[in-house]
């Protein structure tokens, strides 16, 4: 039974709300209106002057070979990491969902790169796979791998990939797991009684029933790829070799902070920001609907 | 259709826990046994190893001729109706159903001919097309059931299918699963802890606890001659009443100051030899306090159950229950006198519980 409280007047429920509302307010809405205001001023390099100058840093943005450059990386980054780290945490998860010995500690180990702050971890990957120094960057050199992400673009990308795969494999595992257990033991039994081989049972009846976690986790991995990867590629590549490397969420970073263009990068930030709500709410509306059972 | 043997069945989980310790019986072909005893007896273990869901630590599990120790569930040829009717919740009822059949590829309008025989059969046609959640438990049950008809198996496992619906549900789908039995001729296996659902679906009645098997035979026998103590409280309801007491001769027994005739029990047994004396509730007459042999029975309070009344209080102060039909006697309270038939007396063991019958 559900007992729902009613208030008289407005004042009790809104000073419950407060809290949370100013929070959001003093740091989502504030700097989200400052940023869409900024995209419309052009500043000299020196900040002694401001200019309203309407949609020109915008018609200057996509005017910007740069920025395409920077939008195909985001593209190419964001799918393999989103593809790897929830193919990968699903695996680790059905395996770990099994009754194994020493479940318990493959479980534990399995979540502790989520604790590795992301700086941190892109450092790890950083001198792991470094050409000279690296164990795994030596190892390949030594197979004959011209291996050197510093100069090649295509290497970089690799490692930042690699790395940010790795770092959220442990949070997507860890929903994975939980959605895993949530399936009722029998359903599985059931099945096996049915006549479903092993890999069949994982697709017709598995699957299906994890798709609200997967669906879940979709959302969260690309609102994740998107920004929260910013700390693993400034400590890997920042942004290099020449930009191969660069995201939009890191473009807008070094062209505010190192290009002095805070015109151009608050434009930046407010088309990734309509880019991250419309990819939200195109899932919500055409992957949902189909998620629920 | 098939005869299910098991023979010294065993199961040992890791660590050493013993659940069920050494079963054998077989079931004839076309035959209805059920599996009851409290939870924890080892009964659903015992069902799954019949079901491929569980290893046999030892002995053999055969259905028709062949041992399926090591066959695969699906190879068996059984069907399993779970408690919580494990249907698939993504699927309509017709996917649910053909599921099995496709896993076995079985043609396309052979599987639409067998699901909708078996929907009619079961009555939910209409609801082909829904999804489990849309259903009523008692829908989803014969949902369930409708998974295990079409495939056409050999043996029918249940694993207490009924136990999460309401009362006038269970009495209902009870009755439509024993008919379902008979005119598909399947074996079947039905765990429950239920005893009237025991009693009332079996063909042949298998009472475990502890998980060893206690007795095995046709209801009415496990009800008139309960071979043990434990198995004289679980069937019937109310329970027996137990009452201390010694042996007083042949075929005779004494409660206190008061002597019953019990004509099963043994002549071997010396004067004095502390027994357990089992009288059933409803096997208890009311008679005029003149009568030889009656018993007083100091009534504390009354029950009303309609067609019955269940007389709660003391014989030869110990707590005792006997049933009446209303209208028999007048629901009151204080002292009535009561015979039992010598032939519903039963005699056990204090120590080991047996029986003390003769043969």
């Amino acid at each position: 039974m559900q007992k729902n409280a009613y208030f008289k007047g407005l004042t009790i429920p809104f000073l419950l709300l407060l809290p949370q509302l100013a929070i959001t307010v003093v740091f989502f809405y504030w700097p989200a209106t400052q940023a869409v205001w900024q995209s419309f001023l052009l500043e000299d390099a020196f900040g002694t002057s401001t200019q309203f100058v309407w949609f020109e840093n915008y018609q200057a943005l996509f005017a910007d070979p740069g920025y395409l450059k920077a939008f195909i990386n985001t593209a190419v980054f964001s799918t393999f990491v989103c593809v790897l780290s929830l193919s990968i945490a699903l695996l680790f998860a059905v395996m770990a969902d099994r009754q194994i010995r020493g479940a318990e500690i493959y479980k534990t180990l399995l979540i502790w790169p989520y604790a590795v702050a992301p700086a941190i971890a892109g450092v790890l990957w950083l001198f792991m796979f470094d050409p000279s120094l690296g164990m795994l960057g030596r190892g390949l050199q030594s197979l004959g791998v011209p291996w050197n992400p510093r100069l090649d673009g295509n290497h970089a990308m690799l490692l930042v990939i690699l790395a940010a795969t790795w770092k959220q494999i442990s949070y997507n595992f860890l929903f994975f797991l939980a959605g895993l257990q949530a399936i009722p033991k029998s359903v599985i039994e059931a099945a096996v009684i049915d006549g479903a081989r092993p890999m069949r049972r994982f697709w017709t009846i598995v699957f299906p029933l994890l798709s609200p976690t997967t669906f879940f986790l979709l959302v969260v991995n690309i609102v994740y790829v998107f920004f929260d990867t910013f700390g693993i590629i400034d400590a890997v590549t920042g942004g290099g070799p020449s930009g191969a490397t660069e995201t939009l969420v890191y473009k807008v970073f070094s062209d505010g902070k190192g290009g002095s263009d805070l015109g151009g990068s608050a434009a930046q930030s407010v088309v990734l920001l309509v880019m991250v709500i419309a990819l939200t709410a195109i899932q919500f509306r055409f992957i949902e609907r189909k998620v629920s059972y | 259709m098939a005869q299910v043997t098991l023979s010294n069945v065993k199961k040992v989980y890791a660590g050493g826990v013993e659940a069920v310790k050494g079963v054998s019986f077989d079931i004839p072909d076309g035959g209805f046994c059920v599996l009851v005893g409290p939870s924890g007896c080892g009964k659903s273990t015992l069902l799954r190893m019949v079901a491929g869901l569980e290893t046999i630590t030892s002995g053999e599990v055969a259905i028709g001729s062949r041992v399926v120790n090591q066959v695969e569930p699906a190879d068996r040829d059984i069907a399993m109706v779970f408690q919580n009717y494990a249907l698939y919740p993504h699927m309509n009822i017709y996917d649910n159903m053909a599921y099995g059949l496709r896993n076995r590829g079985t043609p396309k309008d052979e599987i639409d001919r067998r699901v909708k025989e078996a929907a009619r059969i079961l009555a939910i046609e209409p609801y082909l097309e829904r999804r489990p959640r849309q259903l009523s438990g008692g829908q989803r049950q014969r949902v369930a059931m409708g998974r295990a008809i079409v495939r056409n198996p050999q043996v029918f496992l249940f694993d207490e299918p009924l136990s999460n619906l309401d009362a006038k549900l269970r009495v209902q789908m009870r009755v439509e699963i024993k008919k379902l039995q008979r005119s598909l001729g399947v074996t079947a296996i039905y765990v429950t802890h239920d005893q009237v659902e025991a009693m009332t679906l079996s063909d042949k009645l298998v009472v475990m606890n502890a998980g060893q098997v206690e007795q095995i035979g046709l209801p009415a026998e496990v009800y008139r001659k309960p071979a043990s103590k434990f198995v004289a409280t679980f069937i019937g309801s109310p329970p027996m009443n137990i009452l201390p007491g010694v042996v007083d001769g042949h075929g005779i027994v004494a409660l206190g100051d008061t002597v019953l005739q019990a004509h099963d029990l043994r002549d071997d047994l010396p004067a004095q030899t502390p027994v357990e004396v089992g009288l059933r509730p409803e096997d208890v007459e009311i008679v005029s306090d003149d009568d030889a042999g009656s018993l007083p029975f100091d009534v504390e309070f009354v029950e009303e159950l309609g067609a019955t009344q269940l007389f709660h209080g003391k014989l030869a102060g110990q707590p005792f229950v006997m049933q009446a039909a209303t209208g028999d006697v007048a629901a009151q309270e204080g002292r009535l006198w009561i015979t039992v038939d010598p032939d519903k007396v039963h005699v056990f063991d204090p120590k080991t519980g047996a029986r003390l019958g003769k043969d």
